[in-house]
């Protein structure tokens, strides 16, 4: 099954794209003109990573590079086992037995059978795909394309895959710190943000004001804003205690939007009893399809912060600099790459130490201005989907030289 | 007019992690014994090519290591002094932070204290150049050309170009004194600073010289 993909074109980034780099992007994609490259993932929706398979096939195509997306199927136990799977992959301790390893394997060869895979690169993107590299042809290159942490996967498990990833000529992190040893090359490509996205499109003040007015976000006062779910994980007490510290200098609002909560593990509800000691802290439960509600939360914020204790590569963090917006973030994840530290914005690890930064930069409104612009144009030359096209070009044509 | 254009080229670059890394200075030490010398380059000269808009506090990827991970400000200085660009030689810049660590450690054995720290992590970059489909035969389509073309070209000419052919300057100055002939033109670009900050400012300096050498010609 081949996906619906969305419509764009190279020439729609040249406004926001570095200088010069659409068009060089063309003349790479020339010079690759006729090759054929396959996607495979386990789903159209949901992920960055879709999100990001679905601009860029279009765009590969309208380069001239011959490009599909195969999406594999599973029953209902496939997809229970693949989540217990991705799980252990990624350092929680799972019960996996042979047999379920076994029905992952079947599905696989079943999916293989079906699916066309006939590109002079097949890129299989995560866990649910990895076992179709059984069934490849010597002609084309096969990369495994990582997108979580693989660091410190369940022992057993990863001794159990660790032979399959080794049949690829190549796997592809996000970052250096979630790749696991192979003996294969390893390459990283950070994520990206689309600058042309519901997520992260130019929005009128109009507009934002709207989404704020429905969010009931009241707009009298600069709020800081963190966006994420209301777990653990992102450490919703942490950012309110840390606005307690920076609310006794600055008359500021407190926003924190993040997703309904889900099954177990989240702390919505002491978020909301935090929260109705001060009318100023806002807490928001995001609509089921929220990208341009976060935009005008990221635009109209003043300063975004991010805080996690645990993430993945944490794009949400290039997606507010994008909006020239500092970002004091975590260390955790992705987040150190993306910020420069004194530059687009600050890394701290403690409660203290993000109100220390928030406080700084509420003081001092012309480094808001600065980093923010800063962070805008670090995010143009470094995270953007254009560069990520490029990353994948240049994949290519190493690959298939 | 030069009867020999100037053909720009750009590059994408890969990224490869390599199979080395190291948690304190001393490993640090052994490992630059180690790996290869692309290696070298991909953590030095050729940190331009991601480095942020505003200037990074060090200029390699060895100093911020040791300044941010380590805490050890003063190695970080002394590896911040290394310049890559002075030499044509990753081995030769490879002898100079030997040096300059192992000096270091002789004086200040012990390890400064620092918390749970990142490790080192070495990567080699796969360069691939690719024609940006810019060419210029006369100062002046040189500076236009200059204007336009992605960044990337400014790093395969500037940078890069110096370790491929072994010389101490790069493309740009080469191509205007053998093909153009202007040696008071080329004496300007060769002396441009590598260590402007970023490859941007590396293009404005340049097109600064370019400019002032086409007024001067203007009559």
């Amino acid at each position: 099954m081949t996906p619906l993909v969305s419509w764009a074109k190279l020439d729609d980034y040249r406004d926001v794209a570095p200088r010069g780099a659409v068009d060089f992007l063309l003349r790479i994609g020339e010079r690759l003109r006729g090759r054929r490259l396959v996607h495979v993932s386990a789903s159209r929706y949901g992920r960055v990573m879709v999100e990001l398979v679905n601009r860029l096939v279009p765009i590969l195509n309208d380069l001239g590079i011959d490009t599909t997306w195969e999406i594999t199927i599973g029953s209902a136990d496939f997809e229970g086992i693949m989540r217990t799977v991705s799980r252990g992959l990624m350092g929680t301790e799972q019960v996996v037995t042979d047999a379920m390893l076994e029905r992952l394997r079947a599905v696989s060869a079943e999916n293989a059978a079906r699916l066309r895979l006939d590109g002079d690169l097949v890129m299989v993107h995560d866990t649910a795909p990895l076992m179709l590299v059984e069934s490849r042809s010597q002609t084309a290159r096969w990369v495994w394309r990582y997108h979580d942490d693989l660091s410190s996967p369940q022992p057993q498990l990863w001794n159990a895959l660790r032979p399959f990833a080794q049949r690829y000529d190549a796997v592809v992190f996000s970052l250096p710190r979630f790749a696991a040893p192979l003996s294969i090359p390893r390459f990283i490509v950070y994520a990206s943000v689309d600058p042309l996205s519901e997520r992260n499109r130019e929005m009128p003040r109009a507009e934002q004001a709207a989404h704020l007015d429905r969010l009931r976000v009241p707009r009298d006062k600069p709020f800081l804003l963190q966006v994420g779910p209301f777990d653990r994980a992102h450490d919703p007490l942490g950012v309110i205690n840390a606005y307690r510290l920076v609310k006794k200098h600055h008359d500021v609002r407190l926003v924190l939007a993040g997703p309904p909560p889900g099954v177990g593990g989240d702390v919505l509800a002491e978020v909301q009893e935090a929260a109705s000691h001060d009318p100023d802290v806002c807490v928001v439960s995001l609509p089921p399809d929220p990208p341009a509600e976060m935009n005008a939360l990221e635009r109209a914020a003043v300063i975004v912060i991010h805080k996690p204790l645990v993430t993945g590569f944490g794009i949400d963090v290039a997606a507010a600099m994008w909006k020239g917006k500092p970002v004091i973030g975590s260390v955790a994840g992705g987040i150190p790459v993306q910020i420069v530290p004194g530059v687009t914005g600050y890394t701290v690890e403690t409660v203290e130490g993000a109100a220390f930064r928030t406080r700084q930069l509420l003081g001092n409104p012309e480094l808001i201005g600065r980093m923010g612009a800063a962070g805008r144009e670090h995010i143009r030359r470094n995270f953007l989907i254009t560069r990520h096209l490029g990353d994948y070009l240049a994949l290519l044509a190493l690959l298939t030289r | 007019v030069s009867l020999e254009p100037f053909v720009f080229l750009g590059c994408v670059d890969l990224r490869e992690l390599l199979p080395y890394e190291a948690r304190d200075v001393r490993e640090l030490l052994d490992q630059l014994g180690r790996v290869p010398a692309e290696s070298l380059f991909c953590h030095t000269a050729a940190a331009l090519l991601h480095r942020p808009v505003l200037p990074a506090a060090y200029p390699n990827d060895f100093a911020v290591w040791t300044g941010n991970e380590m805490r050890d400000q003063r190695l970080a200085e002394r590896l911040a002094a290394i310049d890559p660009f002075a030499s044509d030689s990753m081995e030769h810049v490879r002898e100079e932070l030997v040096a300059v660590i192992s000096d270091h450690l002789q004086h200040f054995p012990s390890p400064v204290p620092a918390g749970p720290a990142e490790p080192f992590r070495f990567f080699q970059a796969h360069l691939i150049p690719v024609p940006t489909g810019h060419q210029a035969r006369t100062l002046r389509e040189f500076r236009d050309a200059l204007a336009e073309i992605d960044v990337s070209a400014l790093f395969y000419h500037l940078i890069e170009a110096r370790y491929r052919l072994g010389r101490r300057r790069g493309d740009f100055a080469e191509w205007v004194a053998s093909a153009l002939g202007r040696p008071d033109v080329t004496e300007r670009l060769a002396r441009i600073d590598p260590y402007v900050g970023s490859l941007e400012r590396m293009r404005d300096r340049h097109l600064t010289v370019l400019t002032a050498a086409l007024d001067e010609q203007t009559p």
